[in-house]
């Protein structure tokens, strides 16, 4: 049941209170006695053997918590449940534990047996978690512990449980800062891995704990733009930000030789941008000294990964992408970006909010960037003020010459809006168009003087303080203003509007001669009611007219200073005071008398009006830094581009010895090899005698294509199926074109044709062979095989193989086996094929694999799969080829064999198919009984073996064993494919062993079954390797349940 | 990253926190409720708030602010697109994102919490993956759980997590199999005046609900995709094949999701489906003014346009409005002074217009500004854009599905300035 009734129960009683007590009836609510109740029956609850109930009770806990409620006295009784066989109380009890742990940590620690248990499970999802929690869990004593299972989780097989151990990383580094050595080392190897699940999670691990170490960076750099567009969409945010980073301290900048070129032409129109021009000049003169620029094909590589996540429906994603090509690309690529940030416009208004503040700052430097957009920028009356006024930001950074008449239009109708906020925000921004576009300044005057009569006195005050900042500019011209103004003096009251008029008369007192006097006449009259920014300008006014029209003026200038004497204000006094010495002479006064007038009516520099989104992009764009203007705790500082680029080969990967030498015993292959050395009718005959996987498994899939063809309304490929004839003189036009290639007549699918791949003039019929030097791994990865590339319509691939074995001398390490221990070759039994690209998903082109058992002479420690391509559809598939593997760490690429155009590698699991139209991402799951190699022993040895490996080495399993699976042959049958093993002699006739070595590392795997009465049965494997151990029981026991 | 979230409902109560590191007192949100204050309406909060230790990021929807918690520098776009990231799941497990519906669901909003985030970065944020990890409530299966005692939770990790499709789930199975496109337009527009188109664009979506059995590869591909000038994509969707046929290839997730949402290049003249003829004008001294609107629909168009809505904000000194209406009913909400007229259908022989005296406080100024209308209509049956689907193919499966696409054009931002 969902957690309704943990609510639904108080919630009558409480919850319009806003404070519900949670799990106890709402009479008793709040006394303190039955706070203990509520807690026992809780208790009771969790103690019961009944999961229901404990899951109830859990439930009612979590509620609590997730009110604020605390439940930390219920720990000793919630900590038990930690093992339940129930998952959802074990998620519970999960979530319970990472809240409280930190406050009970002596209890907390009763809990991590459990989890420590948990990080050796066999199921990856049951060892993850184990990790999550054990992880979250802030408790400092068991550091060491949450280190070693992040070391181990880090090698672990799935990719998964690496990711989690990534999200680990940064949980024991901000509980333990001294592991930071060690958790970096771990970093370095997750940086390695090559599956897209981990590269977001790790590299949030690295932006965490070693931000500065951009060493680590540079083998993975190329990877990471690669893998990129397929990491989810969260990480492709962290990577994209870090890259940003890294690139601005490895490359040099694009746009050295662009700025003087590009700028100055705009400059020309826009006097007063100067600052840009200033940047501009040093440009200039080290642009002499500087090579011509020549992008750095790794920094064209990431601009081109990163493009087409502009296309990402998640905002954050498009913003990163934005700041990166702000901040990276030269000027000319910029403007990709600005259609997907005015997409974005569309979206909440969260996320408008900050689109807008960026946009501002790039419409600052790169205004031709958004102009296009203009409208898009257009305000709705709808829109929440904060929106309107970013918007109004942008606009006025987009003006220019052209535009400015349609953006002033707007601007009209945004004066007369109801939100006043927003007006006096437009007649700012008409005040920063008028500075800033002269042609327009002075219709914008009069618009503004028009303004001075509207009836909402903020409008006009913000209007008179804009139109004082104006006529700074240029005063003479405008002394009808000023008068216009000075008769406003006797409405307005808002007091900086006040200021700025008496500001203005003072100022301009000559241009008003027998205005000013009578203004101030006025002002001395009201001077006691004004507010103290007025008083300090009245007394301003005061002194200018003393000193310019002191005879009309004089005893108003002394009235004045003298009620400015005794005002309650210490500043106005000081002022008053400080004025009088200036300007009345004395006999006391000095010098400076004579240069009051100098004083005080010297030519003021006008005002510059300018965005406050100005020099803002020093902080990366989008970063919370940004948006606050101030920086964030652990931001890191945007670099300025070096002079001199770095070098660029610490980005190269090394190509390992060892594909090189095999790349080159290909080549000799392929001579040995020819493409066409199978002709159609000697490939035929002997696939269809061989009843061997392949052949089934093509004409399954062929025929499942042709039914899903006609099923399906495409069409397109509809003729494909049709008769035999027709599909022959299609062939001989093929072949009259010269563009032969390989086909293959099958003779158990009805005449059907086979098409596979049709290679032009190479690459159709081939085998490869691909090898891996296997590091020994240790620990949880046995893992490593070697991979059989051979072509499915060519001879049959294991008799190919069969030739090549026997060519080469076996010879296998005896190390950990008994001497007389003697590898077998393997028990043949069907092979199971397992799909790698779906013929669909694939588009036409399909790839199985299977494993062969055939052990691999070239390097005993890997195992042999063998993979088969086909091509279903009637074009040809060109440029086939298998690449970019990711790897494990701890896997080694099997480097390509070059087959016409085509290559494989090999990791763990993930492998990318790559046609000339698509690529495909793939991956191999080995089961594990493949892993392991089958091994001869006597009944004695195998007891002798199995006694040494006993305790923590064996895994028992009881199992029922069906009807159909009583007979010794089915047994030995199911559990040989499910496992590479071999069968050791038994004297008892109930009991069945077999034994096998894993490939890698040459332990033992010692396999015992017995049987019982009733159909059951015992399964028993001893191995040294407890992780192999207990998948290779599960999937036995799944074999013989079957 | 993301250090504690609270959801905090209208009246000011946190009705939930949840903490992804250590604990985060309640009472970090008096700086929110400060910020909110100031701001006096709910849409002016500012999204990011800096308080003296932590950064508060917060969002709004559907009447409930979602604040989160944030100690470092982090991208905000990251941690807002997150949040709604969350809405919407509880949108989609609970068929609403309400207070009522998270404080009865309090346990699967905690799950849910917990596997969205881990240490604050998110984990698995794909409604398809969560789905699997954690079933969404019904009827039948809390009737089914109580009963067996069984549990919500999934007990395997979601393959979807590990392949390259994360975004559907591993086993689907429908007995009819059905794949309905729905093509949404919407018109922004601002219409001046005078009645002269200030600015129109179309913005459109599709928005699909695939129930389709197995791996369905699917492949969409319309008569004239030039027309579509910028695109974000599901990530479902292969951007190569877009890029290089303009077929929208993919294998798509289970349910109901946006395939795609796409803005018709602004070069393209926007047709404007319907006009307004208004006379709105307040008298000087008289306290009273006159108001009326008419609508009518332009002629080109062919098809009736629908499910007509004026909306409008009346200027504050508006005491109350004695209108008739020649055709659906409207309503005058005096304390938001918003007026909303509901018209219905536009037929072309009779126009609905709308009429009468409005009332203004006494003694008050009149008003500088006329109010803008924001109209919404519909239009069924057509793209107004002219975007048409060409076929739907797809590969995979065997069967044969039933496949549908349906237009419709609405407006969006849709604004008459008087």
């Amino acid at each position: 049941m969902s957690a309704s009734p943990a609510y639904s129960e108080e919630k009558g009683g409480s919850s319009s209170l806003g404070e519900p007590e949670y799990g106890h009836d709402p009479a008793s609510g709040g006394i303190f006695s039955s706070d203990y109740k509520r807690h026992d029956d809780l208790k009771e609850m969790l103690d019961s053997n009944k999961d229901s109930l404990k899951l109830e009770a859990m439930k009612r806990i979590v509620a609590m918590i997730a009110r604020g409620k605390n439940a930390s006295d219920l720990f000793p009784a919630v900590v038990k449940n930690v093992a339940c066989k129930n998952i959802e109380v074990k998620k519970l009890v999960y979530v319970y534990l990472v809240r409280y742990a930190e406050e009970q940590q002596d209890l907390a620690l009763l809990s991590i047996s459990t989890f420590q248990r948990g990080l050796k499970d066999p199921n990856q999802l049951i060892r993850a978690s184990a990790l999550r929690v054990l992880s979250s869990i802030r408790v400092p004593i068991i550091v060491p512990i949450m280190m070693l299972a992040i070391k181990e989780a880090a090698s672990d097989m799935s990719p998964y449980v690496r990711k989690t151990a990534a999200h680990a990383i940064p949980k024991l580094y901000s509980l333990d800062s001294d592991q930071k050595d060690q958790l970096i080392e771990v970093i370095e190897k997750l940086l390695a891995d090559k599956t897209t699940l981990v590269a977001g999670s790790v590299v949030m691990a690295f932006e965490e704990v070693c931000p500065e170490r951009i060493d680590l960076i540079h083998k993975n750099y190329r990877k990471l733009c690669n893998l990129l567009i397929d990491v989810e969409e969260w990480g492709q945010v962290v990577i994209i930000n870090m890259l940003t980073r890294y690139a601005r301290t490895q490359f040099l900048s694009p746009n050295q030789n662009e700025s003087l070129l590009e700028e100055n032409p705009e400059k020309a129109f826009y006097g007063s941008d100067e600052e840009d021009s200033k940047d501009d000049k040093p440009d200039a003169a080290s642009l002499v000294k500087r090579k011509p620029y020549v992008m750095d094909p790794d920094h064209r590589l990431l601009l081109r990964n990163t493009k087409p996540l502009l296309q990402s429906r998640n905002a954050a994603v498009v913003m990163a992408v934005a700041q990166l090509y702000f901040h990276l690309a030269p000027k000319a690529e910029v403007g990709v970006i600005a259609k997907a940030l005015v997409r974005l416009l569309r979206s909440h208004s969260e996320v408008q909010w900050v689109v807008l503040q960026n946009v501002a700052t790039m419409s600052i430097k790169r205004r031709g960037m958004f102009e296009p957009y203009l409208k898009s920028f257009y305000i709705r009356s709808t829109d929440p003020t904060q929106i309107k006024i970013l918007k109004l930001e942008v606009l006025t950074n987009l003006a220019n010459e052209t535009n400015i008449s349609t953006i002033l239009r707007e601007f009209q109708t945004y004066i007369r809006s109801m939100d006043k906020d927003f007006v006096a925000a437009t007649i700012q921004a008409i005040g920063r168009c008028a500075t800033n576009i002269g042609k327009v300044r002075d219709t914008c005057l009069n618009g503004l003087v028009q303004l001075l009569s509207n009836r909402d006195e903020l409008v006009v005050a913000e209007s008179v303080v804009v139109i004082k900042k104006l006529l700074q500019m240029q005063p003479s011209q405008h002394s009808e203003i000023i008068k216009h103004m000075a008769k406003l003096t006797d409405n307005i009251q808002v007091p900086m509007a006040r200021a700025s008029i008496l500001w203005l008369i003072g100022e301009y007192c000559e241009h008003v001669p027998k205005i000013a006097p009578d203004v101030l006449r006025k002002m001395s009259k009201s001077f006691t009611g004004e507010e103290d920014i007025v008083k300090l300008q009245v007394i301003n006014l005061a002194a200018k007219l003393y000193l310019t029209n002191s005879k009309q003026s004089k005893l108003l200038t002394q009235y004045v200073l003298n009620l400015a004497k005794y005002d309650q204000n210490y500043d106005i006094r000081d002022r008053a005071r400080f004025i009088r010495q200036l300007i009345v002479p004395t006999e006391k006064s000095g010098a400076l008398n004579k240069y009051a007038k100098k004083l005080f009516l010297a030519q003021k520099p006008a005002p510059i009006l300018e965005s406050s989104f100005k020099d803002r992009d020093h902080f990366q764009l989008g970063s919370l830094s940004h948006l606050l203007n101030a920086k964030a705790v652990g931001y890191q500082e945007l670099p300025d581009w070096p002079d001199e680029a770095p070098d660029p080969s610490v980005r190269n990967v090394e190509v390992p010895e060892w594909t090189k030498c095999t790349s080159r015993e290909k080549r000799k292959e392929k001579v040995e090899k020819p493409f066409y050395s199978d002709s159609e009718g000697e490939s035929g005959p002997t696939e269809s005698a061989d009843s061997d996987p392949e052949s089934v498994s093509e004409s399954e899939s062929e025929s499942s294509s042709s039914s899903s063809e006609s099923g399906s309304d495409s069409g397109s490929r509809g003729e494909e199926s049709g008769d035999q004839s027709e599909e022959e003189e299609e062939e001989k036009k093929k072949k009259k074109k010269g563009k032969e290639g390989p086909r293959k007549v099958c003779p158990e699918s009805a005449g059907r044709y086979h098409r596979h791949w049709r290679g032009e003039g190479a690459g159709s019929a081939t085998s490869w062979e691909l090898r891996n030097t296997s590091r020994d791994m240790g620990g949880l990865q046995p893992i490593s095989p070697c991979l059989f590339l051979i072509d499915s319509f060519t001879s049959p691939a294991l008799e190919r193989r069969d030739q090549l074995i026997t060519s080469q001398p076996q010879h296998v390490p005896t190390a950990f086996l008994p001497p007389s221990a003697q590898m077998l070759s393997p028990v043949f039994s069907t092979m199971k094929t397992y799909e790698l690209l779906h013929r669909m998903a694939g588009e036409g082109l399909s790839v199985e694999y299977y494993f062969n058992r055939q052990p691999f002479p070239p390097d005993p420690h890997m195992v042999a799969v063998q993979i088969q391509f086909s091509n279903n559809t009637e074009s040809e598939v060109k440029n086939l080829r298998v690449s970019e593997p990711k790897l494990v760490s701890g896997m080694r690429i099997q480097e390509f064999q070059e087959i016409g155009k085509a290559g494989l590698g090999w990791n763990d699991g993930a492998l990318k198919v790559s046609t000339h139209s698509r690529q495909f991402y793939v991956s191999i799951q080995p089961p594990v009984g493949e892993l392991m190699a089958p091994v001869f022993m006597s009944e004695n040895e195998f007891k002798k073996e199995q006694s040494k490996l006993t305790g923590m080495s064996e895994i028992t399993e009881k199992l029922t064993l069906l009807d159909k699976c009583q007979s010794d042959h089915t047994i030995v049958q199911r559990v040989t494919a499910a496992a590479n093993v071999s069968r050791v002699p038994c004297g008892a006739d109930n009991e069945y062993r077999f034994a096998a070595k894993t490939v890698t590392s040459g332990s033992l795997i010692l396999i015992t079954l017995e049987q019982k009465e009733a159909a059951r049965a015992h399964l028993t494997v001893n191995s040294e390797k407890m992780v192999i151990g207990t998948m290779l029981v599960q999937d036995i026991s799944q074999a013989l349940a079957q | 990253m993301i250090h504690s979230l609270f959801l905090i409902n209208c009246s000011g109560d946190i009705f939930l926190e949840k903490h992804w590191k250590s604990v985060v007192s309640q009472s970090v949100c008096d700086y929110f409720f400060e910020a909110q204050e100031k701001a006096a309406d709910v849409e002016n909060v500012p999204p990011v708030i800096s308080t003296p230790h932590h950064y508060l990021i917060s969002i709004y929807r559907e009447k409930i602010f979602f604040v989160s918690v944030i100690q470092t520098e982090v991208p905000p776009l990251f941690v807002i697109e997150f949040l709604h990231r969350v809405a919407d799941t509880f949108q989609d497990y609970f068929g609403e994102c309400s207070e009522t519906a998270i404080k009865d669901n309090v346990v699967i909003v905690y799950e849910l919490l917990e596997e969205m985030l881990d240490n604050g970065f998110p984990l698995a944020t794909e409604s398809n993956i969560l789905k699997e990890l954690i079933k969404p409530p019904t009827i039948l299966r809390s009737v089914v759980n109580s009963i067996t005692g069984s549990s919500n939770m999934g007990e395997t990790l979601p393959t979807g997590q590990l392949s390259n499709i994360p975004w559907r789930k591993a086993v689907v199975k429908y007995t009819n199999n059905e794949a309905y496109f729905d093509v949404i337009e919407e018109i922004d527009a601002i219409i001046d005046k005078s009645g002269s188109t200030v600015f129109a664009e179309i913005q459109g979506v599709i928005d699909s609900c695939i129930k389709l059995s197995g791996m369905p590869d699917l492949s969409l591909s319309f008569m004239n995709p030039r027309l579509l000038d910028d695109v974000s994509f599901h990530p479902c969707i292969r951007f190569k094949r877009w890029e290089s046929e303009r077929v929208l290839s993919f294998i798509p997730p289970d349910g109901n999701f946006r395939l795609i949402s796409y803005r018709v290049s602004s070069q393209n003249l926007v047709a404007i489906p319907v006009y307004v003829k208004h006379i709105i004008s307040f008298k000087e001294n008289s306290s009273s003014g006159r108001f009326d609107v008419t609508i009518g629909p332009k002629q080109n168009m062919g098809k009736t346009v629908e499910g007509v809505i004026v909306t409008v904000h009346m200027p504050k000194a508006v005491l109350n409005m004695n209108l008739t209406s020649t055709q659906g009913s409207y309503t005058f909400d005096p304390v938001l002074k918003v007026l909303t007229w509901d018209i219905g259908k536009i037929s072309p022989q009779k126009l609905p217009n709308l009429k009468g005296i409005v009332n203004l406080q006494s003694g008050a100024p009149k008003p500088e500004e006329n109010p803008s209308l924001n109209i919404q209509f519909k239009i069924q049956q057509l793209a107004i854009s002219g975007l048409k689907v060409n076929r739907l193919d797809m590969f995979g499966e065997k069967y044969k599905p039933f496949k549908g696409v349906k237009y419709i054009t609405k407006a969006g931002k849709f604004q008459v300035r008087t």
